[in-house]
């Protein structure tokens, strides 16, 4: 297991860098250039002077390896001198927003919470959701729980998270007025009332994110609970006299959990995706939004460091998820 | 009893058989009778319903009056904040959405069939192109498609006009970032039929791989296909939306589906319907395809079905 591991994690870092290098250049040759953003009432050879102050003149390995090195090597010694009070950096250059002038990091940190809250929250509800009635609907198969079951994660699956979103702003925001239909990022949660009104301001975006995940989770469960259901350990443990609960929730359903375990851990990284779309809707200020604004604005290294960490964590849940179903599932050997 | 007249029945196909199952899918059928429906507005609708949805009254006075109208027999859905007849607009919309569906999914069905069949068939390319496809699993699909959109979106739009510039665009993009799935599929039934009588019959009289593939191999995947082909056109429509949406899809003047929806969703609060109907469009077209790939899928492999 362990050597497993320590392969798979030797062949994440070519595959990270393949990605980053891939990521780089479909943006970095992208004909929209950072000098197209500059007034055209600015002198030329001041204009020279911020193309170089951009760093754009150099070539293009140049400034992919130092993107590389800005990365993975002085954004951590920030981060470190930030926790334990250290100077390790010693000023060195960060990645640097082409719009804001500011650390690229910075901003991803100020923007992270929005985004961890709401996606975090959703896909807990959604796992807690999905479990219940992928197991109830494969142990009554065909009764009416599991085709309305069947026919709503049809339904959540199908129907876009924008479109829900919508439906439920006009409903629940305009015509009912019981939640709002613009998250409030400002708000700090300080007391009982403040706290009451960030999850009144949460129960919308976290319903579009929850039904969609949740639509997902519940078509793997009950597609493995209904392959497990049927197989001799059932027959057995009826005929030794456990009972249905026992049988159901301890023999089955633990064995069904494997592949919807990686299934949890492989969607994550996507949830981030979908995320992009609810945060427009709702107009969070998160990750998602600071994407599509850094896209709008030309900002190349923003856009080049949200892709490349989402790319990280899709790379980083594929191996966890790999290495959970070999933990999980005892007849996987891997070496 | 051996009866002389028994009748033999004639010979069935294959597509004959999954037919019949398909046929016995409640939600297939439904599925298909809706996509259908749909597919007859968009397509006769203009025939029927003969307002221009791009015309835009050149008499300011008039347009301004004309705009944001709620249901009548002459806008049966209303008109939008230029006056534009909703109606028309949501048959052009569902004309560009459906056909970046499906040439979006022919485009990830071709690289997916044949990087599929290539990693399967020639061992040599397999490390490599399984590689590449585990590659293109890892990378962040929706935000580099929409840096693709907005970053790549002028140049081609320069070289084919903003129409086609930005279909092809669409289509090339979807197609590129959703091919891996199928190639899998593709390479697992690939390898499995490699090792088949009939392909070695094939290879021992000398056939040439080129033919052994096309004339052999093909064939027989295509049942594998069809169901990441239906699912494939779902989720184009999906993406294209939701590109759209996002505002990095095609130009205002160029109506899909969820540039639609993008468009009202300015003005939700007052006029919701504006978005509600697209919505809808978007939603059962996805719904009943996502129902008929079930129902294929069950057709196909009876060990699955009810699953």
């Amino acid at each position: 297991m362990l050597t497993y591991v320590l392969r798979r994690l030797f062949i994440a870092i070519p595959t990270l860098l393949l990605i980053s290098v891939v990521i780089f250049f479909l943006v970095d040759l992208a004909p929209g250039s950072p000098a197209s953003e500059i007034p055209l009432t600015v002198p030329p050879e001041v204009r020279a002077k911020i193309l170089e102050s951009l760093g754009v003149n150099a070539p293009f390995h140049v400034r992919y390896l130092l993107w590389l090195k800005q990365f993975f090597w002085v954004e951590p010694m920030y981060a470190i001198d930030y926790l334990f009070g250290t100077d390790y950096a010693q000023g060195a250059q960060r990645i640097i927003s082409y719009s804001s002038r500011s650390p690229v990091f910075n901003i991803i940190i100020e923007r992270l919470p929005q985004t961890l809250t709401v996606i975090g929250t959703a896909y807990a509800v959604a796992i807690l959701i999905a479990l219940p009635i992928g197991i109830y609907s494969a142990y009554r198969q065909y009764s009416w729980v599991d085709q309305l079951g069947t026919f709503v994660s049809m339904v959540g699956y199908s129907v876009p998270t924008f479109f829900t979103g919508v439906v439920l702003i006009v409903i629940f925001a305009v015509k009912l007025q019981w939640f709002p239909s613009i998250y409030d990022t400002t708000l700090r949660i300080t007391d009982w009332g403040s706290l009451w009104k960030q999850i009144h301001q949460m129960i919308l975006p976290v319903a579009v994110l929850g039904l969609y995940n949740a639509a997902e989770i519940s078509r793997y469960t009950r597609s493995s609970m209904l392959e497990n259901l049927s197989q001799d350990y059932v027959r057995t443990a009826r005929a030794k006299g456990m009972s249905e609960r026992v049988v159901v929730l301890k023999h089955v359903a633990r064995n069904s959990m494997i592949p919807v375990v990686t299934i949890i851990a492989l969607g994550l990284p996507g949830v981030f995706g979908g995320a992009i779309v609810t945060e427009q809707v709702f107009k969070i200020n998160g990750i998602g939004a600071a994407l599509i604004g850094a896209i709008h604005a030309n900002d190349l290294p923003m856009v080049q460091t949200i892709t490349f960490i989402t790319a990280i964590l899709i790379v980083t849940f594929n191996l966890i998820a790999d290495i959970l179903y070999g933990v999980l599932d005892p007849r996987i050997r891997y070496d | 009893m051996t009866d002389a007249t028994q009748v033999i029945e004639a010979p069935r196909s294959q597509w004959r058989d999954v037919w019949d199952q398909f046929r016995h899918h409640k939600g297939a059928m439904a599925g298909l009778c809706v996509l259908l429906l749909i597919v007859a507005f968009v397509v006769i609708g203009p025939f029927v319903w003969r307002v221009d949805g791009t015309y835009i009254d050149p008499d300011a006075a008039k347009m301004i009056l004309g705009r944001n109208k709620p249901p009548s027999w002459a806008h049966p859905l209303g008109t939008d904040q230029v006056g534009r007849d909703m109606l028309a607009r949501m048959m052009l919309g569902g004309k560009v959405s459906l056909a970046v569906g499906l040439v979006a999914m022919l485009v990830s069905i071709f690289i997916g069939t044949t990087v599929g069949v290539l990693s399967g068939y020639f061992r040599r390319l397999d490390g490599l192109l399984m590689r590449m496809t585990d590659l293109f699993l890892s990378l962040p699909l929706l935000p580099l498609l929409l840096v693709l959109m907005f970053l790549y979106g002028n140049l081609v739009k320069r070289a084919f006009g903003p129409e086609l510039g930005t279909f092809l665009l669409v289509v090339l993009g979807i197609g590129l970032t959703s091919w891996m799935h199928s190639a899998r599929i593709v390479r697992g039934s690939v390898l499995a039929l490699k090792e088949r009588e009939f392909v070695l019959a094939a290879r021992s009289i000398g056939t040439p791989a080129r033919r052994i593939i096309l004339r052999h191999i093909l064939p027989n995947v295509v049942s594998a296909v069809m169901v990441a082909a239906t699912l494939g056109i779902a989720g184009a429509i999906i993406t294209e939306s939701v590109l759209s949406f996002l505002g990095l899809g095609f130009p205002p003047d160029f109506p899909t589906w969820g540039g639609l929806l993008n468009e009202g969703y300015v003005s939700l609060t007052t006029y919701p319907s504006r978005v509600i109907w697209p919505g809808i469009a978007i939603s059962l077209t996805v719904l009943s395809v996502n129902y008929i790939g079930d129902g294929l899928r069950d057709a196909l492999d009876p060990r699955i079905r009810g699953r």
